[in-house]
């Protein structure tokens, strides 16, 4: 078995892309830092140049000026394709190979970087486990053969193969239906847990970026940082006014949906009677819970079926000021 | 060209060949081994050695072109050009330089494979979904080994469909072959045409049809087994 | 080279020869053209149309290219004796093949979101191959037709051998006109194969509607790959 890779971190420092012809660069002055393990979501309007970013950092995209580094070194440094087989690269629409088996798929860089049969093999059966599709079943079976959802994950397998510290993923769930995408999301994040890599997640879907990313970082058109910070900072205090429409006018909402109800400070309960919620529920549904039963009081229940607490309206309002 | 018996010998002279029936199947067993035999196979080392000299070089100028896309143009009308001239017209140009000799018959065979064979390779290598190549690039693939392990692979069965085309289309044309050298099937036809000979005609004809269509079956098993990914999308 | 500058010297030599020859030629090829699309034409959009018989219109290429022509001719010359009617039978054999094919995958292929909003708007079925199938199958439908011209002024070449004139006649008779004589004919007969081939290329051309115009060669593709089914 070999060797854990621990998480490394990425820094863009003034990365610019300027393509020759155009009037304004593509990434301008692009400068913050992903710390090691997080998953960092661009997200930006189209054209915005967050796919491009993402691209400086395999070099599939190569910087006019400014320098992507990880682990410290700079992405100019090594070999291109040697950099690239050091980073998990997943792509909208997947790009299985159609002519190899999952399996193979899977393999592909393990067999690039000289592992031998043995830990492939083994290697390819804990990945695909790793995202759910279980090994006897689907590694002799080819990309027409399974549903979206099920390559797309074999996608991420393959990313993951070689262990790489770094993964780029690139609109990954943008081409599947709400449910899968939904799934997949919530897999990322389990998958996470237990790898924990640093990931670079592009997306247009603010919600989407709220969800899975540890940090988001916002780019304006052109290419220009907007704001980079956590999900729950930059809802509660958007940078400017583009930050504030990019993330919608309902922010408030989104943010009770970043917590669960057993996360927060309750009142006593002190036999309190009305509607209820289990403490997993967030507190965005909670809201919606209470207005729609007409009350301005939420009983919550623990995991021992008792009551834990009780959620007012003004608790809930204060939480967002 | 001198050739074998139309008649067989003294005393065993048939009635159905003495009257030129439509077909006489004593004939055929008398003179398999003679005749019909020896032109099969001659007839088939014509082809082979055309479609496999065709394609070294179709294929090669191939790859070129899908590396550097001005060589497809030059190539693909040379090819069409040669494809235009008709066979026998071919032959006779060629003679003056290389002689009645198999050369001009193979120079000839191998410039009628290079077309089909061109054009299909590179719309093989050209299929490859751009989804696929961004997924190898990024995953550090070299420019080469995307070409060995990913569009070679998805473009086999473009290429094996060229090559069915090449082969059928070279037994075919490989009967005219006798008009300068006495080789392959043609060489019983045009024996037996001085004499309207219709056994002999019909034999060595139908002998050339049933070779092409075996060597098309076997190149179709060829494409199914090398290509299993294609028979699974057909069975999902 | 001096048997080259030989048939030049006789191609104008024996102008009137060669031009009777040609003539010859080009009616023989130009009538077995005609029956040709007579019978494949009609066949083969029809099928198209109907969506039917797929099998067999796909595979019908296949072996109309294994048919060496040689063979073709020879057995019609068996079967039928010799003369200009029966050489004839015998091209047409050769010549249905390409046109009803492409014909077939032509007609077939026109993208069915076209059909269906014909069929949408209440044209009838006729009116539908009328108007929306026969124009936007006609490019790959002329391919196939370029295809078949350009073999059958090559076969007939053969016909010599079966008593159909034409070129062939030059072609096969070594011991009158010599080397520069039969280089000279096949001189000739390639220029004709080339000026078919042109010609017809402009028509085909003319007749692409201009949309579809970039994507006449990957058609052309498709004809040699549409017979191997």
């Amino acid at each position: 078995m070999r060797e854990r890779r621990t998480a490394v971190e990425i820094v863009f420092d003034g990365a610019t892309k300027q393509y020759p012809g155009r009037p304004t660069p593509a990434v301008d002055d692009l400068s913050f830092t992903i710390p090691a393990g997080e998953i960092c979501c661009l997200v930006g309007p189209s054209g915005g140049g967050k796919t491009t970013a993402m691209k400086l950092v395999n070099r599939l995209v190569e910087l006019t000026s400014g320098d992507v580094r990880i682990d410290g070194r700079s992405v100019r440094e090594l070999d291109e394709t040697e950099l690239r087989r050091g980073i998990g690269y997943v792509i909208q629409q997947v790009g299985l190979f159609p002519h190899m088996t999952v399996a193979e798929n899977v393999a592909t860089v393990p067999r690039l970087l000289g592992w031998s049969r043995s830990e492939i093999r083994s290697r390819v059966d804990e990945l695909l486990d790793l995202v759910e599709l279980p090994a006897v079943d689907y590694r002799d079976r080819y990309a027409s053969q399974i549903s979206g959802g099920e390559r797309q994950r074999v996608g991420l397998a393959r990313a993951l193969a070689a262990d790489p510290p770094v993964m780029l993923m690139d609109e990954p769930f943008g081409a599947l239906d709400p449910i899968t995408r939904t799934r997949l999301q919530k897999e990322l994040l389990r998958i996470q847990g237990e790898v924990r890599k640093t990931i670079v997640f592009v997306t247009h879907d603010i919600d989407e970026a709220i969800l899975v990313g540890d940090r988001v970082a916002i780019l304006r058109e052109g290419g220009r940082l907007a704001q980079v910070d956590t999900p729950e900072r930059i809802l509660a205090r958007p940078a400017d006014d583009f930050v504030a429409e990019f993330v919608g006018k309902d922010r408030g909402l989104k943010r009770l949906s970043l917590t669960t109800l057993g996360e927060i400070e309750l009142d006593a309960p002190n036999g309190a009677v009305g509607p209820s919620a289990g403490a997993e529920t967030t507190l965005r549904d909670a809201l919606s819970l209470m207005l729609s039963e007409g009350s301005r009081s939420l009983v919550v229940i623990g995991a021992d079926e008792q009551p834990r607490g009780v959620l007012t309206l003004d608790r809930l309002s204060e939480l967002l000021r | 060209m001198t050739d074998g018996p139309v008649i067989p010998d003294f005393g065993k002279a048939s009635s159905c060949v003495a009257e030129n029936r439509l077909f006489c199947p004593d004939w055929v067993r008398d003179n398999w081994g003679s005749v019909l035999q020896p032109a099969v196979v001659q007839h088939v080392k014509l082809t082979v050695i055309a479609v496999a000299v065709g394609f070294v070089i179709a294929f090669a100028a191939a790859l070129l072109a899908h590396r550097h896309g001005r060589f497809e143009r030059p190539f693909s009308v040379f090819s069409a050009l040669v494809y235009t001239i008709p066979g026998i017209a071919l032959f006779q140009l060629l003679v003056p330089f290389t002689g009645l000799s198999i050369l001009t018959v193979e120079v000839a065979l191998v410039g009628y494979t290079l077309l089909i064979i061109f054009r299909n390779v590179l719309e093989g290598l050209r299929s490859a979904p751009p989804e696929v190549l961004e997924a190898a690039r990024g995953m550090g693939l070299t420019r080469r080994q995307t070409l060995l392990r990913v569009e070679l692979p998805l473009a086999l069965p473009a290429i094996v469909a060229g090559l069915r085309v090449a082969t059928v289309s070279t037994i075919a044309l490989a009967t005219i072959a006798a008009f300068v050298v006495p080789e392959g099937l043609g060489r019983p036809i045009f024996a037996a045409l001085r004499d309207y000979f219709k056994t002999e005609i019909i034999a060595a004809g139908v002998l050339a049809i049933l070779l092409a269509i075996a060597a098309d079956v076997l190149l179709v098993l060829a494409q199914r087994a090398l290509t299993p990914w294609a028979s699974a999308r057909r069975l999902a | 080279m001096n048997t080259f500058s030989g048939a030049l010297e006789f191609i104008v030599d024996r102008r009137e020869l060669l031009l009777d020859k040609t003539l010859e030629h080009l009616v023989l090829s130009g009538a077995a053209l005609a029956v040709a699309l007579l019978i494949a034409v009609p066949v083969g959009v029809f099928l198209g149309h109907l969506h039917r018989g797929s099998f067999l219109a796909i595979n019908l290429a296949n072996v109309g290219r294994a048919l060496p022509s040689l063979a073709v001719i020879a057995l019609g010359l068996g079967f039928l004796g010799f003369g200009f009617t029966n050489v004839l039978v015998a091209l047409v054999i050769l010549a249905v093949p390409p046109i009803l094919t492409n014909a077939y995958v032509a007609v077939d292929g026109v993208e069915a979101e076209a059909v269906e909003a014909a069929r949408g708007m209440g044209m009838t079925p006729w009116q539908i191959l009328r108007r929306v199938e026969l124009p936007l199958a006609l490019p790959l439908l002329f391919a196939g037709i370029r295809t078949s011209a350009v073999y059958v002024v090559a076969s007939a070449t053969l016909a010599a051998i079966a008593g159909g004139g034409g070129l062939g006649e030059i072609l096969f008779n070594q011991a009158s006109y010599r080397v520069e004589g039969l280089v000279g004919a096949a001189l000739v007969v390639s220029a004709l194969a080339f000026a078919a081939d042109l010609a017809l290329g402009g028509v085909q051309r003319a007749l692409t509607p201009r949309g579809m115009r970039g994507r006449v060669s990957a058609l052309e593709a498709d004809v040699t790959r549409a017979g191997t089914a």
